[in-house]
């Protein structure tokens, strides 16, 4: 039974993530959510120092457009589609929840994100703060050197058959299981 | 008012991607151990969908909202840039367990910690432009 306030089942959840890219393709645009954090560099003026930030961002309003809404959606979902009376969210393998305890980062108890990465007392620790940057700084210049990210690439670039985009997508997941196999045992 | 409808584009994804949880650190940590076929459920199925839609699409049939043929640009040829970037991007995506889209989502969402990402996302973005005429593409 599909409850709305549990866990979307994965064909749900896939069918409407390839609906959302359809539909921008429809609207003449296409689905990329990185390309706006370039946007944002060149409005906060990065554009003095770099070429690669001299563009018409204006033209791509549209796509900020599609940012604020996700961030809407993201307020509406934790808001009044999440009630842990009605349902059970973030249920994980009972073999990840023994590895996280190896690795000291608390199991989800039906929360999204560890407390051990974004908690207010984890925030006030040196090490998580320099996890979340040099994270952040990955996956902003890993993201913008490939050309894209998940929804330009894995979804996008491969429904549209694109070679570019599977050396991308097999990219992503070398970088992924080289962290998650073997540098975060050492960094947790 | 033709912005409404990427507004309603964007509140569907973020919706979509905090109730499957791909949004969740949790769920990134159990794809790249194979814990778990929902995430690769949610890409392959997402991918299907695109595939047929866009084979539709390129038929002819269906035009855009402009009344306009539907076409969509190749990706540019190469290797060094999609390989390595996508290398560099899966280290960070491994470890802090957002992409881009769920970095927004979250902010969203009440989890403030995450700026401190879209900052680290934003100063890799900026590192890009200014290297980029060095690095191989």
């Amino acid at each position: 039974m599909f409850n709305i306030y549990g866990t979307w089942p994965w064909y749900i959840s896939g069918f409407l993530i390839g609906t959302v890219m359809l539909l921008l393709i429809f609207f003449g645009k296409n689905f990329g959510m990185s390309s706006n954090l370039r946007t944002m560099c060149s409005i906060m003026g990065a554009g003095k120092t770099a070429e690669f930030f001299r563009f018409d961002w204006k033209a791509q309003r549209w796509n900020l457009t599609v940012v604020f809404g996700a961030m809407i959606g993201g307020w509406l979902a934790v808001t009044f589609l999440t009630d842990p009376t009605k349902a059970d969210t973030v249920v994980l393998n009972p073999q990840t929840i023994t590895e996280l305890h190896q690795l000291n980062i608390d199991e989800p108890n039906g929360k999204l994100l560890p407390d051990a990465l974004t908690s207010a007392e984890a925030l006030k620790d040196t090490k998580i703060l320099a996890i979340l940057l040099i994270g952040g700084v990955l996956v902003g210049f890993g993201t913008r050197y490939a050309g894209g990210c998940t929804s330009g690439h894995a979804i996008s670039g491969l429904s549209n058959l694109q070679l570019p985009s599977l050396i991308a997508v097999i990219g992503f997941f070398i970088g992924g299981l080289i962290m998650s196999w073997l540098l975060l045992p050492l960094i947790f | 008012m033709k912005f409404i409808k990427y507004l309603l584009v964007g509140v569907l994804f973020g919706v979509v991607l905090t109730k499957s949880e791909a949004v969740s650190w949790y769920r990134i940590y159990e794809m790249f151990h194979f814990q778990s076929f929902h995430m690769f459920g949610i890409i392959m199925t997402a991918v299907v969908v695109g595939v047929i839609g866009i084979q539709i699409f390129k038929r002819g049939k269906i035009k855009n909202i402009h009344g306009e043929p539907i076409t969509i640009a190749d990706k540019d040829k190469g290797f060094t840039n999609y390989f390595v970037g996508g290398l560099l991007f899966g280290l960070g995506w491994g470890l802090i367990g957002t992409c881009p889209g769920p970095i927004f989502i979250l902010i969203g969402a009440g989890f403030w910690g995450v700026g401190v990402i879209l900052l680290g996302s934003l100063v890799g973005t900026y590192l890009y432009g200014l290297l980029r005429n060095k690095l191989p593409h």
